[in-house]
């Protein structure tokens, strides 16, 4: 057995994982041709390090787990990327936090840390020339370096610079794990990334939570998704000059995170997520009202959504702007809402199912995505009336377990020896943390990876033989997060 | 076109009019109101704390280390620990964000800012502010970014955020403070012309927040140069950021 299989937010026994040779699970890797979703290692005592795989099966929604063992004289092996280039990434983080080096990868540049010698790409000749931005952009956003190799407007490549935001998460968290932690690494997807945390922890625990705390986490989280995405949708209006539609879906997001505000004292729904279920219920007044509420949003992106779209000067901006093709996309292994509007049927709330997918009857729509601007445009406008139908459906389901309590209250302790994965969904794609116990049941690593840790460079993909002024237009389409992928 | 029209028709006017008096949802959790119950455990509340933000002997909370996650108030049902809905959090003073027992909201407001003649003389009608994100993780960012929409429109009193640091009268730190920004941030700082502000916007950017004890950060900065003004939140509410400024910046109270 080369491989375990399990699946999302289950525990396996940390022992059972095959440990191979690097050579052998190289080999194994490229045999299976799966989609890589963790590649990282862990020191392993004595100079050693073992490096941990996991690759998704989404056809089956299950996970296989593998590991190889370096020993203190092994400091490299051929890389993966050579044949599978989605690893590009992985193989570049676990050679920064380990110094194992991939022989032969094409791509060995930093990822968060050793910014002072970046080895960028150089271009030369008469017209080309580089246009650097960053790490303070023109906005209020989070840090970065780009930097665009040009041949007059024309963008031939985009390399990005990244690690400006690096705090030390994954060891913090194992200093100090904690709930408002989890929900402060990417403040734009609380609810995913406490979901996620507090998934790992009941799994490693073994807390039972109850159906209403369920489905409220499952609500909020399609809220999150919904309010992202209007504001994204507005954002995008902004960067052409369309400011009817910046204004519009601007404030209309706004309804929705005053609603989140109802619900947990947040806008962003801080405080409402916690081991063991979540703080705040919600009564028949708070749920009357947000119908309510989200009925109007419905309507009013819908409107705003489609006036805009019918207008020529919109659409000759958003259209064949900034293209990802399907073949690039499945490629460079992009995952989440980008590679669905590259034509990419992935979703880890289908392709990795909680039992709410079946009885609240979601079905998976499929989306003809182009990859452009105007395609992730209309993903996100399908994907906000889809987030408010789950909601809606939620609000119903919840009148069944009206009288559950939303919190379990437990002092289990970690289970020792484990592993556990586990998997959510929020409105970038998957967002995947991974926890590991030793024998005495302490928490030894943890380990992040955020969607955008594998779409920025679809984004650098995006904007080649662009104009440099669409560089905005697609950098907001992706929206991507730089505190996600720095950690 | 008369689609658009249409649409403007319909949206009507979605700004905010009165933003000092502006009402908030009572769910919100901002200033903090602590009371002496007997028989309430204190410890529990102390220990549910990330930051390290509450303390005991005498009860207080440091709202600049505070995330407002209502945890202590979850931890024990005496209610001795509350937040009430009050947003206007800010003050000018570090000590001055340590909130104890039986302090109210206009108690605190009455002294938190202070206000100095040489701002109020140059800022009052007009703040320029560069925006820096060290380490921020996009929550506060977004509220800012929101103090520019059509709700919070806080353009109208003349505080806008700007491109260039050579634009701006002062900066607006968000975050905890990377070791990977620390050149960038001062950079900012020193290519601002004089008089300029530092304002802390965030529980991060006040004292590191969740991430006090984080290995990659780096807060020399902060001790370095003087900060104007502390706004507490995480993240910070557009009505805390927009009411905040200009407390600080006009002379009305």
């Amino acid at each position: 057995m080369n491989w375990i299989r399990t699946k999302n937010n289950t525990k396996i026994n940390l022992n059972e994982i095959p440990c191979l040779e690097i050579q052998e699970l190289r080999k194994e890797i490229i045999k299976e041709q799966k989609r890589p979703v963790a590649f990282f290692g862990k020191d392993w005592g004595n100079e050693r390090v073992r490096l941990f795989v996991v690759l998704a099966d989404d056809k089956q929604g299950e996970l296989l787990v593998s590991s190889a063992l370096f020993r203190s004289f092994e400091k490299s092996y051929e890389s993966l990327t050579q044949d599978i280039p989605a690893f590009h990434i992985f193989e570049r983080e676990f050679y920064e936090d380990f110094g194992i080096e991939p022989l032969h990868h094409q791509w060995l540049k930093p990822v968060r840390k050793n910014q002072k010698d970046y080895p960028f790409f150089e271009m030369q000749g008469e017209e080309v020339h580089q246009v650097g931005v960053g790490p303070i952009h023109a906005g209020v956003i989070e840090p970065g370096h780009f930097r665009f190799m040009c041949n007059g407007e024309t963008v031939y490549h985009l390399e990005i610079m990244l690690g400006y935001q690096h705090k030390g998460v994954e060891n913090l968290i194992l200093k100090h794990p904690s709930n408002q932690l989890a929900e402060s690494i990417v403040g734009d997807s609380v609810i995913a990334y406490n979901t996620a945390y507090s998934n790992i922890m009941e799994t490693l625990k073994d807390i039972k939570i109850s159906n209403k705390a369920q489905l409220i986490r499952k609500l909020a989280l399609e809220m999150e998704r919904a309010a992202i995405h209007i504001g994204d949708m507005g954002a995008v209006a902004g960067d052409i000059a369309y400011l009817m539609g910046a204004a519009v879906f601007g404030v209309t997001r706004t309804l929705v995170i005053n609603t989140m505000l109802e619900f947990s004292g947040s806008r962003f729904g801080r405080g409402l997520i916690s081991t063991g279920g979540v703080n705040f219920d919600l009564d028949k007044e708070k749920i009357e009202r947000a119908q309510k509420t989200f009925e109007k949003v419905e309507k009013d992106v819908e409107r705003m959504a489609k006036t805009m779209l019918k207008n020529s000067s919109v659409m000759s901006r958003l259209e064949k702007t900034g293209t990802v093709s399907t073949e690039r996309a499945l490629e460079i292994g992009l995952v989440g809402m980008a590679a669905r509007a590259s034509g990419v049927e992935l979703d880890t709330r289908f392709d990795f199912p909680d039992k709410w997918i079946n009885e609240l009857n979601v079905e998976r729509k499929p989306f003809k995505g182009a990859g452009d601007v105007l395609s992730r445009f209309k993903l996100r406008y399908k994907e906000v009336l889809e987030s408010l139908a789950i909601v809606r459906k939620c609000f119903k389901e919840l009148e069944k377990y009206a009288d559950e309590p939303v919190m379990t209250y437990s002092d289990n302790q970690y289970a020792k020896d484990a592993f556990a994965i586990s998997i959510v969904e929020g409105w970038r794609g998957e967002v995947v943390h991974i926890a590991m116990t030793d024998n005495t049941g302490a928490l030894t690593r943890y380990k992040i990876k955020d969607p955008s840790f594998n779409n920025w460079y679809g984004l650098a993909l995006a904007v080649r033989n662009n104009g440099i002024s669409d560089f905005p237009l697609c950098n907001k389409s992706f929206n991507l997060s730089y505190s996600g992928n720095d950690l | 076109m008369l689609d658009t029209l249409k649409s403007r028709i319909y949206q009507g006017q979605q700004f905010i009019k009165d933003i000092p008096n502006a009402p908030m949802r009572e769910q919100f959790r901002g200033f903090p109101i602590l009371k002496n119950i007997e028989g309430a455990n204190l410890q529990k509340c102390v220990d549910a704390c990330p930051t390290g933000a509450l303390k005991l002997n005498p009860l207080s909370i440091d709202m600049g280390k505070c995330t407002f996650c209502g945890a202590c108030k979850n931890a024990d049902k005496s209610n001795s620990i509350d937040f009430s809905n009050y947003y206007k959090l800010a003050s000018t003073s570090r000590e001055k964000l340590i909130i104890t027992e039986g302090m109210t909201p206009e108690e605190y407001e009455k002294t938190a800012v202070e206000v100095r003649k040489e701002i109020t003389s140059v800022f009052s009608k007009s703040l320029k502010l560069r925006q820096v994100s060290a380490a921020g993780c996009n929550g506060c960012e977004m509220e800012l970014n929101a103090c520019s929409n059509c709700n919070f429109d806080m353009g109208r009193f003349g505080i806008d955020f700007v491109a260039s640091p050579r634009h701006a009268d002062g900066i607006v730190i968000t975050g905890p403070i990377s070791k990977n920004m620390t050149y960038a941030l001062e950079d900012c700082y020193k290519s601002v012309p004089y008089p300029k502000i530092v304002i802390l916007c965030g529980t991060c950017a006040i004292s590191g927040g969740i991430y006090q004890d984080a290995q990659e950060i780096n807060r020399e900065f902060l001790e370095k140069y003087p900060i104007d003004l502390y706004i507490p939140g995480c993240p910070v509410h557009p009505l805390t950021f927009i009411n905040s400024v200009l407390s600080f910046i006009r002379n009305k109270k």
